[in-house]
C-alpha cells in the first residue's frame, strides 16, 4: 500500500465501496442502476422522471446521509440520442463516501431542478444553464452567471467554435465598447498529432495473414 | 397623509472595489444600512478555461490549473495530475509525492496569509498586509527556486514533478519554518484579540453545520462550523496518510471562526513541511514511464528512443483511456476537483473543474441577508474568495 499512488485505490477502500453499492442497489431498487467504474467509484445511472426522487432518497437515508451536493455539470455528446448527460456529485461526510448520479438528458428535454433539495444546486444549475442550454424548471432564478450580459448561445456544447462569435474592443470614436465579429489575423490552427498508425489499430483489426506472419 | 411605499435602494458595488478581491459585482438591495438581498455578479474574469481544455492535450492543460486560484497555484495542478495519474494507473515515486504535500503546503501558507492579510485590511487593519506579503515573498522564491517560476508554476506533472529540488533548498525552507511561529505570534498579536477586528467580525455571517453542507461548503468555511472533514485525511492523497497533523475546527461559523481555523492551518502546515522534509527519500522524482513523462534531458542526448519519447510527448502527447472520473483534493479554499471525463484520445472530452470559492460566492446572498452594508465586505473577505478560479 506504501507505494501506491492513492491510498483510495486500495483494497479496504474498494470492499468499502463495494459494500456501499449494494446498500444503494437495495435502497434505490428499480428507480436507478448502481455499479462502480473501472476506478472503483460508484456511478448510479438514473432517469429524468426519477431523478428527484432518487436524489431525495440519497440525502435522506440514514444509513448513506450523501448530504452534500458537490457540483452540478453536464457532458455534451453530440452524436448521441439524448445529448446532454447531466451529471450530480454527490459527497456523504458521514460514511465518507462519493457517489455521481448521471441522467441523460435531450436538447429539448427540462430537468427539474433540485434547488428545494440542495441549495448549492443553484449556481451549478444556472451554471449549466449557461454553458449547456439546459433548461431547469422550479429553479428560483435561472439567469446567465459567467457570460457577457446579452451573450448568446451556449459555450460548452461542442458545436460552439472555441474563438466564439464576437469579440469587444473600445472604440475611440464612439466612445463605448463595441461588439464585432470575431476576425482572425491567422486561422485558428488545431494540428492532429495523432500517431496514423496507431489509429489504424485501433479501428481496424489488422488481417490475419499479417498475424501469421508476424509469429 | 397615506401609506408611502418605499422602494429599496439598488447599491451597485464593484465591480472595481478593493474589497471585493478581483472583479466582483455585487448588487446589493438596501434596507437603509441592511442588506436585503446580495446578488453577485459574477464572470468578469471568466476565461473560458473549460473550453480551452478540451481543445489541449492533457499536458498542455496544466498550466491552466496555475491560473485558477492564482494564490496558491500548485495546489490546483495537484488535482489535474492525480486526476490524470487515476486515469492512467500509474505510480508516483515516494521523493516526488513528499515534493508535492510539500509545496501543497506552501501554497496552503501562501493561499491562508493572503486571505488573512486582506481580510484585515477590508475590516480595517493596514500592517498584517505589509507583513504579510513580506512572508509571501520568500514563500514565492521557494517556488521559484524548485520550478522556475514565482506564481504560474507548472511543476506538478503527471508521474510526478517536473524536476529534483536544487541543493539546499530544503535547508532553507526549514530554516524559514523556524523563523515562521514568531511571524504568526506577531500576526495574532495584531488580530486576535483586536477589540476592532473581533467586534467586525464575531457573530458576523453565521453558518450552522447543516447550512454550510447544504451550502456546498467545504475546507475552512465547513471546518468552522465545527464539522472535523478534511479531504487529507478522510480520503488522502500521495502521502498525506503518512504525515502527522490535526485538523483545527472552529465552534461558531462565523467570520471569526474561519479567521482562527485558518491561523491555526497554518501552523499545522508548517508541522507538515517539516515531516515532508524530514522523511522525503533520495530516488527519481518522475515516474520511468516514458509513455506518460518525458526522458531525462541527458538520456536525449545519446538514446534514440528517448528522442523518439520526447517528440511525441511534445506533440501527440499521451493517451488517456476511455471513462470519467471525480478527483478531489484539498486545496486552501476547499475541496477542489476535477471532473475528467475522457474519450480515449490525447485530449480531454470535458474537464469540470470545481472550485470551491464558487459556492462561497453563491451562499454570500444567503449570509449577508439581514446584515450591515459594512458586514458584507467582512464576509466576503473571510470566505476566502479569489476570481480566478470562481470565473474561471
Amino acid at each position: 500500500m506504501s507505494d501506491a499512488t492513492q491510498t483510495q485505490d486500495s483494497a479496504p477502500e474498494q470492499s468499502k465501496n463495494a459494500a456501499m453499492k449494494a446498500q444503494l442497489a437495495a435502497l434505490l431498487g428499480e428507480r436507478a442502476t448502481v455499479q462502480l467504474d473501472l476506478q472503483n467509484a460508484i456511478k448510479i445511472e438514473t432517469s429524468l422522471q426519477n431523478l428527484i426522487a432518487v436524489l431525495k432518497l440519497l440525502r435522506d437515508d440514514a444509513k448513506v446521509q450523501f448530504r452534500q451536493l458537490i457540483d452540478v455539470t453536464a457532458v455534451d455528446y453530440p452524436e448521441r440520442e439524448c445529448r446532454f448527460e447531466l451529471v450530480y456529485l454527490l459527497l456523504s461526510i458521514s460514511e465518507n463516501s462519493r457517489v455521481r448520479v448521471c441522467v441523460g438528458i435531450d436538447e429539448d428535454a427540462v430537468a427539474r431542478s433540485v434547488t428545494e433539495l440542495f441549495s448549492s444546486a443553484n449556481w451549478a444549475e444556472r451554471e449549466v444553464w449557461d454553458m449547456f442550454g439546459i433548461y431547469f424548471s422550479g429553479h428560483p432564478d435561472l439567469r446567465r452567471l459567467l457570460t457577457d450580459y446579452g451573450f448568446e448561445g451556449h459555450p460548452l456544447r461542442k458545436d460552439f467554435p472555441l474563438t466564439g462569435y464576437v469579440e469587444v474592443r473600445y472604440s475611440e470614436t464612439q466612445r463605448r465598447v463595441v461588439y464585432e465579429p470575431v476576425h482572425l489575423t491567422q486561422e485558428y490552427r488545431d494540428f492532429d498529432f495523432t500517431s496514423p498508425w496507431e489509429g489504424v489499430q485501433a479501428d481496424i483489426a489488422p488481417p490475419p495473414a499479417d498475424e501469421e506472419a508476424g509469429a | 397623509m397615506g401609506e408611502m411605499q418605499i422602494r429599496p435602494l439598488t447599491l451597485n458595488f464593484g465591480p472595481q472595489h478593493p474589497a471585493a478581491h478581483g472583479v466582483l459585482r455585487l448588487v446589493l438591495e438596501m434596507d437603509g444600512e441592511v442588506i436585503d438581498r446580495a446578488d453577485p455578479h459574477v464572470g468578469l474574469l471568466h476565461r473560458g478555461t473549460e473550453k480551452l481544455i478540451e481543445n489541449k492535450t492533457y499536458l498542455q492543460a496544466l498550466p491552466y490549473f496555475d491560473r485558477l486560484d492564482y494564490v496558491s497555484p500548485m495546489n490546483q495542478e495537484h488535482a489535474w495530475a492525480l486526476a490524470i495519474e487515476k486515469a492512467l494507473q500509474i505510480e508516483v515515486p515516494k521523493r516526488a509525492q513528499h515534493i508535492r504535500v510539500l509545496y501543497c503546503e506552501i501554497g496552503r501558507i501562501l493561499n491562508h496569509l493572503l486571505n488573512l492579510t486582506t481580510f484585515a485590511i477590508d475590516v480595517g487593519a493596514m500592517t498584517p498586509l505589509l507583513w504579510g506579503f513580506e512572508e509571501r515573498e520568500t514563500l514565492m522564491e521557494f517556488y521559484e527556486r524548485a520550478s522556475g517560476a514565482r506564481l504560474h508554476a507548472a511543476y506538478f506533472r503527471p508521474g510526478g514533478v517536473h524536476q529534483d529540488l536544487p541543493d539546499g533548498l530544503t535547508d532553507d525552507i526549514l530554516k524559514w519554518a523556524d523563523k515562521f511561529p514568531a511571524f504568526i505570534d506577531d500576526l495574532e498579536t495584531l488580530l486576535t484579540n483586536n477589540r476592532i477586528f473581533k467586534q467586525r467580525t464575531v457573530d458576523i455571517g453565521v453558518m450552522s453545520v447543516e447550512e454550510a453542507l447544504d451550502l456546498g461548503m467545504t475546507g475552512p468555511c465547513l471546518r468552522a462550523t465545527g464539522y472535523a472533514w478534511d479531504l487529507r485525511k478522510s480520503q488522502p492523497y500521495d502521502c498525506y496518510a503518512e504525515m502527522d497533523f490535526d485538523v483545527p475546527i472552529g465552534t461558531t461559523g462565523d467570520c471569526y471562526a474561519r479567521y482562527l481555523v485558518r491561523v491555526e492551518e497554518m501552523k499545522q502546515s508548517l508541522r507538515i513541511i517539516r515531516q515532508a522534509i524530514e522523511t522525503m527519500p533520495e530516488g527519481p522524482v518522475l515516474a520511468e514511464n516514458n509513455k506518460v513523462t518525458p526522458p531525462r534531458r541527458g538520456d536525449m542526448k545519446h538514446s534514440m528512443e528517448a528522442l523518439i519519447h520526447h517528440f511525441k510527448l511534445y506533440t501527440e502527447g499521451f493517451h488517456v483511456p476511455a471513462g470519467d472520473s471525480y478527483t478531489a483534493v484539498e486545496a486552501p479554499k476547499g475541496e477542489f476537483g476535477v471532473y475528467l471525463v475522457s474519450d480515449g484520445s490525447n485530449k480531454p472530452y470535458r474537464a469540470r473543474l470545481r472550485a470551491p470559492g464558487y459556492y462561497f460566492m453563491a451562499a454570500v446572498d444567503y449570509l449577508s441577508r439581514g446584515h450591515m452594508l459594512a458586514d458584507s465586505v467582512a464576509i466576503i473577505g473571510s470566505l476566502d474568495i479569489v476570481f480566478g478560479e470562481i470565473d474561471r
